[in-house]
């Protein structure tokens, strides 16, 4: 008991670990560009995946008491003019799933035919399958859908700016641009692989994708923090050492912050379920990319950005 | 730095423990008058419910307007002895013009139309365009207004008709300018509520033109409607109402002994009664059709002059029909047309699941969690658990504070949190084994740690906020539950390791004075 109340049992690395980072910073920089264009790649090529959220369209599940009879089900459907083309079977073999897309019209006539399109797909699951429950129905007209894409966008690209500005106000331009280059490369790389997983990209994943966002800022910020008192601490030592000792000197929290915040997002992905799993999987993703770029993305570029300028401008830095 | 006064403590202290009272009565039964306490409502995602999006059609409020103003123009030009041409509504720019017969007579048909009825002061005004023609413009202001008090209204109509369904616990509110959302809570499959919302119900009397060619253009006030149930048939009917549904004062549905079919028993208010006598007495052999959202359910023969104020409609009715024409009319009309433009409906054991399934990962990672930091950081790391707990104390407290919804991206935000909160711990603790290493006393190392750490923590937390608090402006549903529950959780976190975790460790200092620390 005392062992394990007492001093720590396990760490990351040894005090006075001096790995040379930067020695690999141009096949550090070169891999996650590689990566990157590859991402925006996939984003035009197979593309997002669009949940109803963004695309509009209807999606019904339903758990059916015994074994789902689909063809009964299409059967009702057909009758009742639904297209039956979106009927799959999804988890256990008494629960079917229905998503179709809606009009893309925005006036009244459409945005009734997508109500209209969920109520007959309702009724005629439960017509075939008398006992049906709904387990979730969702009806998104065009005009919420494109309202909703339009704020994930602005909730996204805003969210960017202000990192941007926060950083600037209270670092040097150098960590704000560096910082902001990293994020928009962790980015694209999450997008890529949204596109490859197939998961349904809707609300949830811009949440993900913004908390990634924040999340990997914060690991940037506490490497720009050291950075910034090793500039002030060490006046004469080159950027390239500095940003170096700055990064070994911090590892042990970059990897622990990183552990627990992936130690939280785990059973969110194994037990959360089709509404979490997807969302989870993606932060995992993006937890383990930003942890990367703060050490292997995020410092190289200041390097590049501030190998003149920081050492020079010495003098600002300790004034503040 | 390294003293907390006994009055520092206690608020700590206080704090806290404010905290799980806060809490508690989520363990309790649900809140009633009896017990006003605070609980955290559960989203409609964890225990099943309907969420409805409806949008108030705001063009058709300006064109009912302008088409009533067309009306008034027409009748007043006509009282006065003025003639008029091209008589037209023109919704572009609110407003309904015409050309005067002749233009000499210009600044009689303004003084005549002046005297048309403002709904609120300056309404409209009435002036001659550089054209020659006239025109009675509806100002801006007024329609914004009247289109609000369209939607407060519409409100009201959406509460009354959702009350007499039976729906427990339905909350109506309004979101932006010209939407309402309608969250009924364990309902799954709301298409007959739908129906009901997306029916205007606006029911008026009309006297039929029998001399109306029903295949030709209809004649000045009449207009051409179809029958409900036989839309080829039309009916040509005065545009002027004799009688409104508004004037109803009940409604309920009935069914005749003899032949079995449905029909609606009404009952007027005294004007409704009046005119209604009125308008049967001098139209005795007269076709009156009822018209419901301008479709024709029936258009009989006026018999005798019916007195008293009551009727009944008899059309070709179902059972459903019958009963939920009766309830729309109870509940009123609605000002303009309300379309549902997005629905959620989640079953309760899906709701059950996502509960399950929540808090299933939410001990798990908890459980993680602490693990990770008893081993990785020993003493301290435990009291960064004791904190942890703390923090999730305090966001469970300020959610039923306010009475916040959790959602099910709410649970994973508060589970992140979690995960992210021991960020400061791992900061801080990491500094004072830096400062140890560097050679100093455990008091100094301790001080300088949390001294150095404090400012990165704010950062750090500072852009995490930024992201989340922009998720929250622009998110809609159950997503800005992950927002609200994170930025809470961000909020806390500050206290638990600025304030207490600092406490505790301070408090352990004092207590052991040890020369060496468990970092």
């Amino acid at each position: 008991m005392n062992a394990l109340l007492g001093r720590p049992l396990l760490r990351f690395v040894p005090d006075g670990t001096r790995i040379n980072f930067m020695r690999g910073r141009f096949i550090g920089l070169a891999t996650s560009a590689f990566l990157s264009l590859a991402s925006v790649g996939l984003f035009f090529w197979p593309g997002l995946s669009l949940g109803i959220d963004f695309k509009g369209g209807i999606v019904v599940e339903a758990r059916t008491q015994g074994p789902a009879n689909f063809d009964a089900i299409r059967a009702a459907l057909q009758q009742r003019h639904v297209p039956a083309a979106g009927l799959q079977r999804f988890g256990a073999d008494n629960d079917v799933l229905i998503r179709l897309d809606a009009p893309s019209g925005k006036d009244a006539a459409s945005e009734a035919a997508t109500q209209s399109l969920v109520d007959r797909t309702r009724a005629g699951i439960v017509a075939a399958q008398p006992g049906a429950q709904m387990l979730r129905a969702d009806a998104v007209g065009a005009s919420v859908s494109s309202e909703l894409f339009r704020n994930g966008l602005l909730a996204l690209g805003l969210s960017l700016l202000m990192i941007l500005a926060y950083i600037w106000i209270r670092f040097e331009w150098e960590f704000a641009i560096s910082a902001v280059i990293t994020l928009v490369l962790d980015l694209t790389k999450t997008v890529g692989f949204l596109a490859l997983s197939r998961f349904q990209f809707d609300l949830v994943m811009v949440a993900a994708i913004l908390t990634i966002l924040g999340y990997s800022t914060n690991d940037k910020v506490v490497v720009y923090d050291r950075v910034r008192e090793n500039l002030r601490k060490y006046r004469s030592m080159p950027l390239r050492e500095l940003i170096d000792l700055s990064i070994n000197e911090t590892l042990n929290r970059t990897l622990g912050t990183s552990s627990t915040v992936f130690l939280a997002a785990l059973p969110l992905a194994l037990f959360g379920g089709a509404t979490l799993s997807g969302f989870a999987w993606v932060m995992l993703f993006g937890i383990v990319v930003g942890t990367s770029s703060s050490i292997f993305i995020a410092a190289p570029i200041l390097l590049l950005l501030g190998e003149k300028r920081l050492r020079r401008d010495l003098h600002a830095v300790q004034k503040r | 730095m390294m003293y907390y006064s006994r009055m520092k403590t206690a608020s700590v202290l206080g704090v806290c423990l404010l905290g799980l009272l806060l809490c508690l009565p989520n363990l309790l039964p649900a809140p009633s008058r009896a017990m006003p306490w605070r609980q955290i409502h559960l989203g409609l995602d964890l225990r099943g419910g309907s969420y409805l999006l409806m949008q108030v059609d705001m063009p058709t409020i300006t064109r009912e307007r302008l088409e009533a103003l067309t009306d008034g123009v027409r009748q007043n030009l006509l009282a006065d002895g003025l003639g008029y041409r091209n008589l037209a509504t023109d919704p572009g720019s609110r407003s309904v013009t015409f050309v005067p017969r002749d233009p000499t007579e210009r600044d009689r048909d303004i003084a005549s139309l002046a005297k048309l009825p403002q709904a609120s002061p300056g309404e409209f005004t009435v002036g001659a365009r550089p054209d020659g023609s006239i025109a009675v413009t509806l100002s801006p202001t007024a329609m914004t207004a009247r289109a609000q008090d369209a939607v407060t209204q519409s409100i009201e109509i959406v509460r009354r008709r959702i009350d007499a369904t039976g729906a427990v616990d339905p909350e109506i509110t309004r979101q932006g300018s010209d939407r309402i959302v309608v969250q009924l809570p364990g309902i799954t499959d709301p298409e007959r509520v739908k129906q009901l919302l997306g029916t205007t119900a606006k029911m008026t009397f009309h006297l039929v033109d029998a001399t109306a060619n029903p295949n030709g253009l209809p004649p000045p006030g009449v207009e051409m409607l179809p029958m409900s149930d036989n839309p080829a048939q039309r009916v040509a009917v005065i545009r002027h109402a004799d009688v409104d549904g508004a004037d109803l004062t009940n409604a309920s549905p009935g069914q005749d002994t003899q032949t079995g079919g449905w029909s609606i028993n009404f009952t007027f208010n005294s004007v409704g009664a009046r005119r209604f006598a009125d308008v049967t007495r001098t139209n005795v052999g007269h076709q009156l059709a009822i018209v419901l959202d301008n479709k024709v359910i029936s258009a009989p023969v006026i018999q005798s002059v019916i007195a008293g104020g009551q009727g009944q409609i008899t059309g070709s009715f179902t059972a459903q029909q019958a009963t939920d024409l009766a309830l729309l009319l109870r509940a009123g009309a609605l000002p303009a047309p309300l379309a549902v433009i997005e629905e959620r409906s989640v079953g309760p054991s899906l709701g059950a699941d996502s509960i399950r399934a929540g808090a299933i990962s939410l001990v798990v990672g908890f459980v993680l969690v602490i693990a990770f930091m008893g081993l990785f950081y020993g003493l301290f790391g435990w009291y960064a658990n004791l904190c942890l707990v703390a923090n999730l104390v305090l966001i469970l407290a300020i959610l039923s504070l306010f009475q916040a919804t959790l959602t099910l991206p709410g649970m994973a935000g508060m589970l992140l949190t979690l995960g992210m909160a021991v960020d400061a711990n791992i900061l801080i603790n990491e500094r004072i084994r830096e400062e140890v290493k560097r050679g100093r006393t455990a008091l100094n190392a301790m001080q300088v740690g949390f001294q150095r750490a404090t400012s990165t923590i704010v950062d750090s937390n500072a852009t995490a906020l930024l992201a989340h608090v922009m998720l929250f402006v622009f998110g809609t549903g159950p997503v800005r539950g992950f927002a609200l529950t994170i930025t809470i959780g961000i909020v806390t976190t500050l206290f638990t390791t600025l304030l207490l975790s600092r406490m505790l460790m301070v408090r352990w200092y004092a207590l052991t004075r040890p020369t060496l620390l468990p970092v």
